[in-house]
């Protein structure tokens, strides 16, 4: 099956800078595709490559089999939610919306009809006599989303469409866009700084570090199976443990991550694991207690759920996993 | 105990002293500190500008006496304005209305791709050279420039010389021979007033337009190319609606400078009469302020005219 977005060892200079340091990615079609990173590693200028704002110093992009490289954006079927929206402040609501069809030299009622459908799916019928400035962030958002697909692009970009919106509104418009992506069926590309939102919503993730694509696989591959210390750090809060101390659990001189909800915590001597520690810090989260344990060669950090057995700071504490939870990784970096 | 704490400053900062009062003071009453601001600009405003120009409007109303030659104050008459329509005065008001025009056009064509570049594309050292040349005209006298540019467009000037050693002298003489416009020489002809008074106002048009396409996200360019708009469908759909009010503003400063301009259409050009030149005229040697006055407030209304008609086409929506 040809792939909807092909990257074949793409590559980004700015002068000395490496944006982009030879990139592979294949996006399948339909698929919710999310670029995880830190700010500066790389992910939005892949998506503006993508797009079509910015050209590759080398390397190949294919986009459904075509190359687009040189192609210029207004001819590829490529759609983009900008991060700050981007809504045209002299047209109203309605008219941004019906932009590209205008564009596409549809007679008006057909303009007005996609438009108002268009509006209709992100939920904002009736606001199309708005201006861009009369609407809330939340509001604005959804315009955007209603522009780039009302002309059903063959792929949709997301440049941290969510970064501007509180945490309340985050979440019910992660959910409502992988709703919208389902119904759809559009392929979507989603840059992302926040690994909780890659993670509930993509099909898969990609995690970006220094212009290179460190690991690409499910959320659950990211997360559990991380492959370097890069990525079990930036996705989730892990326990990275140093390869003197999986040298003596472990028999094995390997870099490991440790996930801090797998480690069970109870008193010292009531179990019999070998490791014990003592409890330095403790934050309550609500339903979870975060607790900060300092062992012989290792600092961990434990998340057990509240409640009245949790243990105190100072206490000495045993801890124990299952070995499998305990995760080699394949890369020192 | 409170006492001591003001005095010692553990938590307030023990800078008092009369300016700090001053400055507390304004800072409580933010509303004053801004009418204060204000007051100078109002006051020169309300009564050094709008006062004389209301003065100026009284003074049409009044009539000269045709046989004394005296201004007769003691009634006020639409007299003058009938005057106004006489064929000889119509024609000058028509005659500058439609230079103002022209010229305010040329230099919107002229001046649009110039502050594009230097709105979109020039960077630092670049940047600085584009003011440069912009205002460098602007550091020396205007009268100057004027006579320069007479030597340039002069028969025997710079330009007919260039024309000559490229041989294409033709050019020119098509150019001169063009009824009304056209004349003798280019010193003498409306299209080297025209040519003046574009060279002149340009600054005035490029400065605005290239702030306002600086103000144009880039983001919003981009988000129209994504969508599907070629670079000219982008220019007229998104990027000349926004630009639109800086190019308002540069023809309000193109079209008033040159409806009240004096000096140009008098050095260079047919010797036939701008509303300027009119006002000049008539307020001096003729001694009829009556009808001077109402010659200037042609251009008053006609650029209020301009402005109600481009915010009724929505020229200043985007601001």
């Amino acid at each position: 099956m040809t792939a909807a977005v092909s990257l074949q060892k793409v590559s980004r200079h700015y002068g000395l800078v490496r944006a982009l340091d030879g990139v592979d990615l294949e996006v399948a079609p339909g698929e919710f595709f999310a670029m995880l990173g830190p700010s500066g590693s790389g992910k939005t200028t892949c998506l503006r490559l993508i797009a079509g704002f910015e050209q590759p110093t080398s390397g190949r992009i294919e986009i459904f089999g075509e190359a687009v490289v040189g192609v210029p954006p207004y001819r590829r079927n490529v759609n983009t939610v900008f991060q700050d929206y981007a809504l045209f402040p002299h047209m109203n609501v309605a008219e941004n919306v019906a932009y590209p069809l205008m564009l596409r030299k549809l007679d008006r009622a057909t303009q007005r009809r996609e438009a108002a459908a268009a509006l209709e799916l992100v939920k904002l019928s009736g606001y199309g006599e708005r201006r861009p400035g009369q609407l809330s962030g939340g509001q604005r958002q959804r315009v955007a989303l209603a522009r780039a697909i009302v002309s059903k692009p063959k792929v949709l970009l997301l440049d941290e469409p969510l970064g501007a919106l509180d945490l309340k509104l985050r979440e019910q418009m992660q959910e409502e866009l992988k709703a919208l992506q389902k119904a759809l069926g559009i392929t979507f590309v989603f840059v992302t700084h926040d690994q909780g939102e890659a993670l509930s919503m993509a099909d898969r993730v990609a995690v970006f570090d220094q212009g290179k694509v460190m690991q690409v696989g499910t959320p659950e591959d990211v997360y559990r199976r991380p492959k370097s210390r890069f990525v079990a750090d930036f996705v989730g809060s892990s326990n990275i443990l140093p390869p003197e101390f999986v040298q003596s659990v472990l028999g094995e001189s390997r870099w490991a991550s440790l996930r801090p909800e797998a480690i069970h915590v109870v008193a010292a001597g009531e179990g019999a694991s070998r490791l014990t520690g003592t409890v330095v810090s403790r934050s309550y989260l609500g339903s979870t207690t975060r607790l900060g344990i300092e062992l012989k060669g290792a600092h961990i950090h434990a998340v057990v759920p509240s409640g009245d057995d949790v243990p105190t700071e100072g206490m000495r504490v045993s801890l124990g996993f299952a070995k499998d939870a305990l995760h080699l990784m394949e890369n020192e970096g | 105990m409170s006492v001591v704490a003001a005095t010692t400053g553990a938590v307030l900062s023990n800078r008092r002293g009369w300016f700090g009062s001053v400055s507390d003071f304004f800072w409580r009453a933010p509303k004053l500190f801004v009418f204060l601001l204000l007051t100078p600009a109002a006051l020169w405003l309300g009564i050094v500008y709008l006062g004389s120009l209301l003065a100026l409007l009284l003074q049409s109303f009044f009539a000269i006496d045709e046989f004394s030659g005296m201004v007769d104050r003691s009634q006020l008459t639409l007299k003058t304005y009938a005057e106004l329509l006489k064929p000889q005065n119509l024609d000058i008001i028509i005659r500058t209305v439609t230079m103002a025009a022209m010229v305010t056009l040329a230099s919107a064509v002229i001046a649009f791709p110039i502050a594009y570049v230097a709105a979109r594309y020039a960077r630092g050292k670049w940047k600085v050279l584009f003011y440069l040349g912009v205002m460098l005209p602007l550091w020396s006298s205007y009268l100057v420039k004027i006579y320069a540019w007479k030597l340039i467009l002069a028969k025997e000037g710079i330009l007919n010389w260039v024309f000559a050693q490229l041989h294409i002298t033709f050019v020119l003489d098509w150019l001169l021979a063009i009824p009304v416009i056209g004349g003798n020489s280019l010193s003498i002809s409306y299209i080297g007033t025209f040519l003046v008074f574009v060279y002149v106002w340009l600054p005035y048009m490029i400065l605005p337009i290239q702030a306002a396409v600086e103000r144009v996200p880039t983001n919003l360019i981009e988000a129209s190319s994504d969508l599907g708009a070629r670079p000219l469908k982008t220019f007229r759909h998104v990027i000349f609606p926004l630009a639109l009010p800086g190019i308002i503003a540069g023809s309000i400063f193109t079209f008033s400078l040159t409806l009240g301009d004096y000096i140009i259409p008098q050095v260079i050009g047919s010797s036939r009469l701008f509303i300027g030149q009119a006002v000049y005229a008539h307020q001096g040697t003729a001694g009829n302020i009556p009808l001077a006055a109402a010659f200037t407030v042609v251009p008053i209304v006609i650029m209020g005219l301009y402005l109600w008609m481009a915010k009724k086409q929505g020229a200043f929506d985007a601001l």
